[in-house]
């Protein structure tokens, strides 16, 4: 019967998995990044498009992928940074009035290599106990691949938001403000939700304090991005220039580097928060909100001076936003913007708003 | 905020009996609901008029009426009980509009009684198609245009302003006719032209047509603090144009991007906030232009619906019970989400799977039905399936519908569809049918494309080219099978049988596609190692660890059922409900599980009905969403084996409380693993031959008959024993396609219908022939539920007395406990029978014996060593617990043991008389005779219970929803036969002060006896003085006919009368027997007060606090005179006495029930 080739995807301790290969064939036949899963039911190409996924295989527990096609206005970035993508039914065409190429032909074109036909409830179950394991995919045969896995890098300790950052400052047009971007990685949907209110700078992430305060931005906005913060020493200096001076609204990666900025510690979770349905505790109103989350690391609760917590995670308690009231600061570790996912949170972007407006109490900038 | 504490008492309303729209989902919501507010500590007083429910069991509420869903009663209820609050969303549209009206009619304000879940406003704002379209048209969201016009110009006007195609509908046509759609300007011109003529009141409904647009439905939950989530998206396989209820539906949402999905999301809760649903559930229905995305909102249910059910089944998060929390003050992140215990209720299940639904039809019984699909729900049940992928859902979800299909085609009944060519499959595409699925894949297979078959249903493209895959790996099997065809079987490999089972393909279709046996095929499968594995549905993708236990099987790497050392019972559900096999069985098992759970087993469930209470994940220990097939059933059997650790095992297999779906597999699971009687004995009474000769042998006498496989042969026994004959196939629940044969020709007719409809089944045959019994005219028909223990004992459960005579079939005939008319030695004789065929049948368990009495001999019809329809009624009119004492001595306990424990409880309680009434479906098939036969089709039933037999009657018709007249016209058409005994009828209404009106026969006969005929009818193609029947009955003149089919053959005649009496909603009583219960009897009528009691009341021995109670509480409503004369509450006045207990003669002056047994 027409199948196609054989494929293995093999975990950091050794835990194998059979399927087939699809998408794009990679290098010597074998592809390795961190394993994560995502339990999103919608927004595949949102997902894989997503720069955070540096450095990461995602696997989706939802079976069927590829339903709806892709279309180029649900792309997060300019390309998927993703090591790879494992499914239980690769749909190789979608069907929907926005689609424009099915989801196999993107990954192709894209250079992302799958496997398909994968148990991944199975994988699933043993990521939540084990953690997000390195791991290695390919047909390159189940010797080379399991060594592959042995070797294959978590993210743990790198950097990897070098690789999607942008090389020069762009600008972006729109409203009446201006605000500073750090790209750490950011997602095409935040830019277009802050250029409703503001003329954008999308700097490098390497981009220090001096620079962005030369620019007389009203806000300075911190992106998402891949990975572990603790190595990204280069932007917390950053940051920690630009607190007090400047408002500041961080997402994911960027709450993160605030909370370090601001001199907290972070850990990093066993397998993260990955999907579009966390339920969210707004403390102030005590209302919950169902958001889309994207991330292995966390801040460590009480660990940030003079930061309040404004948002908790009821799933497991994880600190989900914080405010430093005295330095015109907030950021929230999920994803308001939401692409995909629910937009219980929208309400954030218009607090930025407000936040600018105000300015930075006491010292001003 | 914690729960609610200005609340002690709350009032649940039921939704009365399954009905086509309004099935057993609403036990499954409030019996939740129920047991949710029990446990949080308030009183729950129930109402609900239908006993087979597990809702209504005395022990889920503290106070449960069965008593008619009726405002007057329930206010009665309200005033005797003084709860502070009513919750009316999950009992469906029934305690939706009834509490609507309470509120209207002001007795909620003046008893003090909150209404909780959803504000009356809310309500009316959903409910009232153009309050809801005002309310959307607010917030922002489009509805699908639609404005009355009165002129051609008014129609064109609207067509220009809400776009094209529009669909016209003339008002005032009764069943739709006239109506059209127009494409175009030109088309519209014409058909509100035809259309305002056609109409009495020239006015035409110009609406936008949305048909072919992709529909969706999302259940949202919302809590007083304005938390809202999503529960579960839900996109039909059939686009909009056949109503959802009939529509195969997949969940989740499988052709939305993000993009869409979240507006849609957004709209939603947009919606529920601007109708006001404050806390609990609602449905929101949205349709979406394939072409564009442009979406609209069709309606939104401000409660929980039959979607919400499947949506719970679908995700694990149980609605129901979350809404009941919701409406007594609770949050949602206040409650714990029960499965994974550790996550909180506010969050939106994410599932890794698919799931199917499948509606499930009854046109075969409803002759005269057209299989077309609409607008308007049809189908009387469904399946669901649970699969990792589509593909393997559709399949199973094909064979859980137990219509001898095995998946999707690839078996031998997809013959039916081998003559089509792939053009003209391709037409056949465009008018929705029951199987219309089927001939998708015939037409893919015969090379149609996609594209084609898309652009011929309107089914999403995504749905076809996943049934290609179907089609594609049968086309590689059967190559397979071409290129090795000594060893079609052992030449698949591991990985090609991985391929088709992922794919969904049952054993049985790979048999077929690969010539040989299901068990051939069962045994290569297992001999390549390619074994079921059996997931979770755990409401988070796997993310966290599930508590419970709810599985299904897939074709994967890891199995997740758990280890267990304890001792399991695995109990067999009904399947979808049907006509005949309904709400009872499911009732029986979710008893049986409850009782053996009590006695220390660990209970398993198996079923596919996502409407029922049993596939709950709370009511077992173990739950398995699977078809009720027999790999499926041996499957779930092998890995309850496998994973039985320290000493546990696998009791056995309850086959016997499910109806027919599980004693059918009672042969492939062995003697071994049945509990209960042997499969030998379930033979034995279905087996004709051996049947009589016990029967013989135990001298109890039958109706004699014979069995034939062709005309000739039927004809032959008719001789023998003599016209009318019922003729009937053998192996069939529901009395499908029985009838009764007066004359040769009839015979040669039926006999040709009934193989036909035994095709499926392999056809008649001498193992499966057809039977012909002589028919007992005017007999009267009896009902014996009994349960037999391991060491003989027979209990005698109930002895029902049927109020239509034989004939009718059971499940469609009133009935009565105690009997009324039968003597005491003749309900001596039919016990003495009972048990003796229980003894020779060597019966553990239920045993159900039907028995027809004529001039004093018992004949015995026929008997099952199974649970039977009644059971149910037996225990709410008896208060034992009867499925339950059955479940215990099928595992081996003794009566003895149970009375000694106290289990068998209170025994016939006396003081009331109970009566089971049928709910027939023929509102929704108007062109169905609504004619009762020995063909069963009603769809559920109501029991009325009081003091006397006329006032549980009464109370039986009034909660059937067609409650008799008080006063007014009755309309009688007489055949010749039943005229002696139609004028004792008359001349008793025109002593309650009826004016009759007759057709010129019948007439003759009552004026000759001197009784006043106010109307003489005259019949239609008859020439006569006076108006014809359907215009006397369109004129609301009639407020009760009684029409009784004219001679013994063609039982057409006298159809326009019954088609009047439905379209116009008038009470029609079509045999003879119902009439005389229902209009005799009026020893009570001078009561002015109707009572209502709590099973509590009948059946718990009065403590002298709770006497006390009762006394002080002497509360009684006072009958309102209803507006419309014929929607009189019968039961304040009119109970009925049953005419048999009459003899011919003078009508007693003072009629006294008793004095006439």
């Amino acid at each position: 019967m027409l199948r196609r080739p054989e494929a293995l995807l093999v975990l950091n301790d050794a835990t194998v998995f059979a399927g087939e290969a699809a998408g794009v064939l990679p290098e010597l036949g074998i592809a390795t990044g961190e394993l994560v899963f995502n339990t999103a039911l919608s927004g595949y190409q949102e997902v894989v498009t997503d720069p955070s996924y540096a450095g990461q295989v995602i696997a989706f527990t939802y079976p069927h992928v590829g339903n709806y096609g892709t279309n180029p206005d649900d792309d997060e970035a300019r390309r998927p940074f993703c090591a790879g993508v494992v499914v239980r039914d690769l749909v190789a065409t979608g069907s929907n009035w926005r689609s424009r190429r099915g989801f196999e032909d993107f990954l192709v074109d894209n250079g992302v290599p799958a496997i398909t036909g994968i148990d991944t409830r199975r994988l699933t179950r043993h990521v939540r106990e084990a953690g997000a394991l390195p791991c290695a995919m390919g047909i390159a045969g189940a010797e080379a691949v399991a060594a592959a896995a042995r070797s294959a890098p978590s993210t743990t300790g790198r950097d990897l938001v070098s690789q999607v950052t942008i090389e020069r400052p762009t600008t972006r047009p729109g409203g009446p403000r201006r605000v500073v971007v750090f790209d750490f990685g950011v997602k095409e949907t935040m830019l277009r939700h802050l250029s409703g209110l503001a003329t954008l700078t999308v700097v490098p992430a390497s981009t220090p304090a001096d620079e962005v305060l030369a620019m007389e931005p009203d806000g300075v906005f911190l992106s998402n991005g891949p990975g572990d913060p603790a190595p990204l020493t280069g932007p917390v200096t950053a940051i920690a220039g630009l607190l007090g001076k400047v408002p500041i609204f961080g997402i994911c990666l960027g709450h993160q580097l605030l909370g370090l900025a601001a001199g907290g510690t972070t850990y990093k979770l066993l397998f993260g928060h990955h999907g579009t349905n966390h339920p969210v505790r707004r403390l102030a109103t005590g209302t919950v909100e169902i958001t889309s989350q994207n991330h292995n690391y966390a801040l460590e609760a009480g660990s940030v001076p003079g930061a309040s917590v404004t948002h908790v995670n009821l799933n497991d308690g994880v600190v989900e936003g914080i405010a430093l009231e005295g330095a015109g600061a907030f950021s929230v570790q999920y994803h308001p913007e939401a692409a995909p996912g629910p937009h219980d949170a929208r309400y954030l972007f218009e607090r930025f708003e407000r936040l600018m407006a105000s300015g930075v109490p006491r010292r001003g900038r | 905020m914690p729960r609610r504490r200005d609340l002690q008492s709350i009032l649940v309303v039921g939704s009365g009996p399954i009905v086509i729209g309004q099935a057993c989902e609403f036990d499954y919501s409030g019996t939740q609901a129920c047991r949710v507010l029990v446990e949080e500590g308030y009183r729950v007083v129930l109402v609900n008029s239908n006993p087979a429910t597990i809702m209504t069991d005395p022990a889920t509420a503290d106070r449960t009426y069965v008593e008619p869903l009726d405002p007057d009663v329930v206010a009665a209820i309200i005033e005797r009980e003084r709860p502070d609050a009513v919750l009316p969303t999950l009992g469906g549209q029934t305690a939706l509009n009834l509490t609507m009206t309470l509120a209207e009619r002001g007795v909620l304000d003046a008893l003090g009684v909150e209404v909780i879940g959803a504000r009356p406003e809310a309500i009316a704002t959903a409910e009232d198609r153009e309050r809801f379209k005002a309310a959307m048209g607010e917030i922002g969201l489009e509805v699908p245009a639609s404005r009355f016009a009165h002129s051609v110009d008014e129609a064109m006007a609207i067509g220009a302003e809400s776009g094209y195609p529009v669909i016209v509908r003339p008002s005032y046509i009764l069943g739709g006719s006239g109506a059209g759609v127009a494409d175009d300007p030109a088309a519209l011109r014409r058909l509100a032209g035809v259309g305002l003529a056609a109409s009495p009141i020239s006015e035409v409904l110009v609406e936008r047509s949305i048909v072919g647009w992709k529909e969706y439905e999302l259940e949202v939950m919302r809590d007083r603090a304005d938390n809202c989530v999503v529960v579960c998206s839900i996109e039909n396989l059939d686009p909009m144009g056949v109503h959802t209820g009939d529509s195969i539906t997949v969940a989740p949402a499988q052709t939305l991007s993000d993009v869409e999905y979240q507006a849609m999301r957004d709209d939603a809760f947009a919606c529920m906030r601007r109708v006001g649903v404050e806390t609990g559930g609602s449905n929101v229905q949205f349709a979406v232009d394939p072409a564009d995305g442009r979406r609209m909102i069709i309606e939104m249910n401000p409660r929980v619906s039959r979607s919400s059910a499947l949506a719970s089944k679908a995700t694990g998060f149980p609605i129901a019970k979350i809404a009941a929390r919701l409406a007594v003050g609770y949050e949602l992140p206040e409650i714990a989400n029960d499965i994974t215990r550790a996550t909180p209720a506010s969050f939106e299940p994410t599932i890794d799977y698919v799931v199917t639904k499948v509606p499930r039809f009854a046109f075969e019984k409803l002759v005269g039905a057209e299989p077309t699909l609409g607008p308007r729900m049809q189908s009387v049940g469904e399946v669901m399936a649970i699969g990792r992928t589509f593909c393997e859902s559709l399949q199973k979800a094909m064979r859980s519908m137990e219509q001898g299909r095995h998946g999707l085609n690839a078996d031998p009944a997809e013959s039916g569809l081998a003559g089509w060519s792939r053009a003209e499959l391709l037409e056949r595409l465009a008018v929705p049918t029951p199987e219309r699925i089927f001939e998708v894949e015939a037409a893919l297979r015969a090379g149609a494309g996609t594209d084609e078959v898309a652009a011929a249903s309107g089914i999403d493209p995504w749905f076809l080219t996943q049934i290609a895959r179907i089609t594609g790996a049968r086309g590689e099997l059967e190559a397979h099978r071409a290129a090795h065809p000594e060893d079609p079987l052992g030449t698949l490999g591991p990985a090609d049988w991985r391929v088709v089972k992922r794919l969904g393909f049952a054993d049985a279709q790979l048999a077929y596609l690969l010539g040989t046996d299901e068990a051939a095929v069962r045994a290569a499968r297992v001999a390549a190692g390619v074994l079921p594995t059996f997931k979770t549905v755990d409401t988070c993708g796997a993310e966290f660890a599930a508590d419970t236990p709810y599985h299904y099987s897939t074709y994967e790497d890891e199995e997740e059922v758990r280890p267990s050392a304890r001792q399991r019972v695995i109990i067999l559900g009904s399947g979808p409900n049907r006509i005949g096999q309904g709400i009872e069985f499911d009732y029986c098992c979710v008893h049986a599980s409850t009782a053996l759970r009590a006695a220390g087993y660990e209970t398993v469930m198996v079923n596919c009905n996502p409407e029922t209470v049993s596939t709950d994940y709370d009511t077992s220990d173990r739950l398995y969403f699977e078809p009720l097939s027999a790999e499926d059933v041996l499957n779930v059997v092998e890995a309850e084996v496998r994973a039985s650790r320290d000493g546990g095992q696998v009791t056995g297999v309850v086959v016997s409380l499910g109806g027919q779906t599980p004693l059918k597999l009672a042969a492939a699971l062995g003697d071994d693993l049945v509990l209960g009687t042997p499969a030998g004995s379930i033979d034995l009474a279905e087996d004709r031959e051996r049947w009589n000769q016990l029967c013989h042998r135990l001298g109890i006498a039958q109706p004699p008959g014979g069995t034939a496989t062709t005309v000739e042969e039927a004809l032959a026994v008719a001789r023998t024993v003599g016209f009318p004959v019922l003729v009937r196939p053998s192996y069939v629940l529901g009395g499908r396609a029985m009838e009764i044969v007066y004359d040769e020709e009839g015979m040669r007719r039926v006999m040709v219908s009934v193989a036909a409809g035994m095709v499926r089944e392999g056809g008649v045959s001498r193992e499966r022939p057809v039977l012909v019994d002589r028919f007992l005219e005017d007999a009267i028909e009896v009902d014996v539920d009994s349960a037999r223990d391991r060491d003989g004992e027979v209990l005698i459960a109930g002895v029902m007395e049927h109020v239509e005579e034989a004939g009718v079939h059971s499940g469609d005939s009133a009935c009565a406990l105690p009997p009324q008319s039968l003597r005491a030695a003749t309900v001596a004789v039919i016990e003495a029978h009972t048990r003796a065929i229980a003894e020779a049948l060597g019966v553990v368990g239920l045993l159900n014996v039907q028995y027809a009495v004529k001039d004093g001999t018992v004949y015995v019809l026929e008997a099952n060593p199974r649970a039977s329809r009644t059971v149910p009624f037996v225990a709410k009119a008896t208060g034992l617990a009867l499925a339950q004492v059955a479940a215990r001595l099928l595992v081996g306990e003794t009566l003895a043991s149970l009375r000694a424990a106290g289990e068998l409880g209170p025994r016939r309680s006396v003081g009331h008389v109970s009566v089971k009434e049928a709910v027939l479906p023929f509102d929704r098939f108007p062109g169905v005779d609504t004619l009762l036969g020995p063909e069963m089709r009603s769809t559920g039933e109501v029991m009325g219970v009081d003091t006397t037999f006329g006032l549980a009657f009464a109370k039986s018709q009034m909660a059937a929803g067609t409650p008799l007249p008080r006063e007014g016209t009755v309309f009688l058409s007489l055949a010749d036969r039943d005229k002696p005994a139609g004028l004792e009828v008359a001349r008793r209404l025109a002593a309650l002060g009826f004016s009759l009106a007759a057709t010129k026969g019948t007439a003759e006969l009552l004026k000759a006896d001197g009784l006043e005929v106010a109307i003489e009818v005259a019949k239609v193609g008859e020439d006569g003085s006076g108006p014809h029947a359907p215009e006397l009955i369109a004129a609301e003149g009639v407020q009760l006919v009684v029409n009784t089919p004219r001679g013994r053959g063609p039982r057409a005649d006298g159809r326009y009368i019954r088609q009047a009496a439905l379209a116009h909603r008038v009470p029609c009583l079509t045999t003879l027997a119902a009439a005389r219960a229902a209009v005799a009897g009026t020893a009570d009528s001078e009561r002015p007060r109707l009572e209502v009691r709590s099973l509590q009341d009948l059946h718990s021995p009065p403590s002298p606090a709770r006497a006390l109670a009762g006394s002080l509480r002497r509360w009684r409503i006072r009958i309102r005179r209803r507006l419309r004369p014929r929607r009189f509450p019968p039961s304040a006045g009119t109970p009925f006495l049953d005419k048999r207990h009459v003899r011919p003669g003078p009508a007693p002056s003072a009629p006294d029930v008793a004095a006439l047994r």
